[in-house]
C-alpha cells in the first residue's frame, strides 16, 4: 500500500489548471494546423490564421486561450493500493481548484445554485469523476470545460432497431443544431452505450483522447473518420462562417449495455479543447 | 481586405456595412453580458438612464479573465450572442446599433436590427487572447458586484471582426455556408 498526502493532489490540481488554460495540447494544435493547410476560402482561412496566433500568444504569454476558462472537470484514476492521507479528497481537489483560478488569474464561472444562481467567487466546486484502477498511482486530468459547446451537447436513449444509421444521424443532427454557436471547428465526442449516464460520461472522456489516436476497435475507428468526414461535409466551417472545416476532431468511446436499449451521447467542445494530465 | 471603422456607429456606416465584410473596429464599445442586460432593460423599463449614452453605441457580449499585472484586461473573446437576443431588440429602441458576440440570433432580433439600422459583428470565438490585445483601455463603469460581467468601457484598436447580420437582415451564417456548399457541390 502506498500512502498519499492529499496536499499533494491540491498541489497537482493547481498546476494543471493553470497549464490546462494557458497551453493547448499538441495534438489539437496540429489538427487546427492540418485543417487550415486544407481549408480554401478566404474568410474560412483567416478565422483559422487567428485561430492559430490565439494559441501561439497564449502559449508566449501565458495567458488563457480563452475567456471561458470552464468549470473545472477532474479526472482521477486512483489505483487500488492507495491511501489518502492528511484530509478530504474531494476538498483537497476543490481547494486546487480554487488556487489554480486565483493564481492563474482565470475566469469564475460557477454559480452556487443552478436556478437560484449566484457565483460562487472561486470557480468551485470542481466536477469530480473518479474510477479505481489496480496499482498504487493516481492519474489526475484537469479538463477546463467552457459552456458555449457544453450548451450544444445532446443525448438520446435510441430503440436497438434505430441501429447504427440512428446514431450517425443523431450526430449530424447535433453539429447541424450546434451550427455557429459552440464556436467552431469543434470536437465531438461521442458515448455509446452503458447507461443513460454512462452514456454522458462516456461522451466527456471521448474529448479527454488526443485527437492523433482511433478507438482501438476497428469498426469504431471507422465509424469516427466516416462521421468527422459527414460533419465536414456540412460547409458550417470556422465560426459557422462557411468552409470545410466543421470539427477537427471526433473520438467516440463505447460500453457494453442492456438488451432494450442504446444510450447516445454527444459532447460537443469548441477548438479549445483543453486539458492535462499528471500521474503522482 | 478588411475595411477600416471608427466608432461611433452612426447610420450612415451601419448601413454601408454587409453580411460577409471584414473589418477593424477602433474606438469605445462597451461590454456586457446576460445579467448586465437584464438590469439595463429593468431601467429602461422604469424610464431610468442606463450607465452610458447608447445612441450609436456598440455593446461587446463578454465576460473576461481577471487582468494579469501590467495588462489592460484578461482574456476577452465574445460570448454565445443568442443569451442576449431577449434584450437586444429593447437596447436598439434607445439607439444602441452594433453588438459583437458569436452564434445565431433569433428572428426578432434580425427585425429590430432591420428597423433601427443595427448590424451583428461576429469576434473569433475562442481567441480571447488575440482579441485583448486590440483592447488598449478598460474602464469599469457600472455593475461592479457581476465581476466579469460587470460594464466596462472599452477602448479598442483595429479590432478583427466580420459582418455576420446587416442592417439588411443579410446573415453570414446563412450565405457563407450556401455558398461553400454551391461550390463544393
Amino acid at each position: 500500500m502506498r500512502e498519499i498526502e492529499v496536499s499533494k493532489i491540491t498541489d497537482v490540481v493547481e498546476k494543471l489548471c493553470i497549464e490546462a488554460n494557458e497551453h493547448l495540447p499538441e495534438d489539437v494544435k496540429c489538427a487546427i494546423k492540418d485543417c487550415r493547410a486544407c481549408e480554401d476560402g478566404e474568410i474560412a482561412k483567416g478565422v483559422l490564421d487567428n485561430i492559430i496566433e490565439n494559441f501561439e500568444i497564449a502559449d508566449r504569454e501565458n495567458v488563457p486561450i480563452c475567456q471561458d476558462t470552464g468549470m473545472a472537470c477532474v479526472f482521477l484514476e486512483i489505483g487500488q493500493d492507495v491511501h489518502f492521507t492528511g484530509g478530504d479528497l474531494s476538498e483537497a481537489i476543490n481547494e486546487g481548484v480554487r488556487r489554480g483560478y486565483d493564481k492563474g488569474y482565470l475566469r469564475k464561472s460557477v454559480v452556487k445554485d443552478p436556478v437560484r444562481r449566484g457565483n460562487t467567487g472561486d470557480n468551485t466546486p470542481a466536477m469530480i469523476y473518479t474510477e479505481i484502477v489496480p496499482g498504487e498511482s493516481v492519474k489526475v486530468t484537469v479538463g477546463p470545460k467552457g459552456f458555449g459547446s457544453e450548451n450544444m451537447s445532446a443525448i438520446r436513449m435510441f430503440k436497438p432497431s434505430h441501429g447504427l444509421q440512428g446514431i450517425k444521424d443523431f450526430i449530424i443532427e447535433t453539429v447541424e443544431t450546434a451550427g455557429p454557436n459552440p464556436c467552431p471547428p469543434m470536437v465531438v465526442g461521442v458515448g455509446i452505450g452503458g447507461t443513460f449516464d454512462k452514456a454522458a460520461l462516456l461522451a466527456k472522456k471521448a474529448l479527454m483522447r488526443p485527437l492523433d489516436t482511433s478507438n482501438s476497435d476497428p469498426f469504431y475507428a471507422d465509424l469516427e473518420t466516416e462521421m468527422l468526414e459527414k460533419i465536414n461535409e456540412l460547409g458550417i466551417g470556422p465560426q459557422g462562417f462557411g468552409g470545410k472545416t466543421t470539427a477537427i476532431g471526433l473520438n467516440i468511446e463505447t460500453l457494453p449495455t442492456h438488451i432494450a436499449g442504446m444510450p447516445c451521447a454527444i459532447n460537443i467542445n469548441c477548438h479549445v479543447t483543453r486539458h492535462k494530465t499528471e500521474v503522482i | 481586405m478588411a475595411r477600416k471603422i471608427t466608432l461611433p456607429l452612426t447610420e450612415e456606416i451601419a448601413k454601408s456595412l454587409h453580411a460577409g465584410d471584414s473589418v477593424l473596429l477602433t474606438g469605445t464599445i462597451y461590454t456586457s453580458r446576460d445579467a448586465g442586460h437584464k438590469r439595463m432593460c429593468e431601467s429602461l423599463e422604469k424610464g431610468e438612464d442606463i450607465p452610458f449614452d447608447p445612441k450609436d453605441a456598440t455593446i461587446y457580449y463578454v465576460g473576461p479573465t481577471p487582468a494579469k499585472p501590467g495588462q489592460v484586461i484578461g482574456s476577452a473573446g465574445p460570448t454565445t450572442s443568442g443569451r442576449m437576443d431577449a434584450y437586444a431588440p429593447t437596447m436598439m429602441s434607445v439607439g444602441a446599433r452594433g453588438m459583437i458576440g458569436k452564434g445565431a440570433r433569433l428572428p426578432e432580433v434580425v427585425d429590430a436590427m432591420k428597423k433601427y439600422s443595427g448590424v451583428y459583428f461576429g469576434a473569433i470565438g475562442g481567441a480571447g487572447a488575440l482579441l485583448a490585445k486590440c483592447i488598449k483601455k478598460c474602464e469599469l463603469i457600472a455593475f461592479e458586484d457581476l465581476g466579469a460581467e460587470a460594464l466596462r468601457k472599452l477602448y479598442v484598436e483595429d479590432m478583427p471582426l466580420v459582418v455576420i447580420i446587416d442592417s439588411e437582415g443579410n446573415n453570414l451564417y446563412e450565405d457563407g455556408r450556401k455558398a461553400y456548399l454551391k461550390e463544393h457541390k
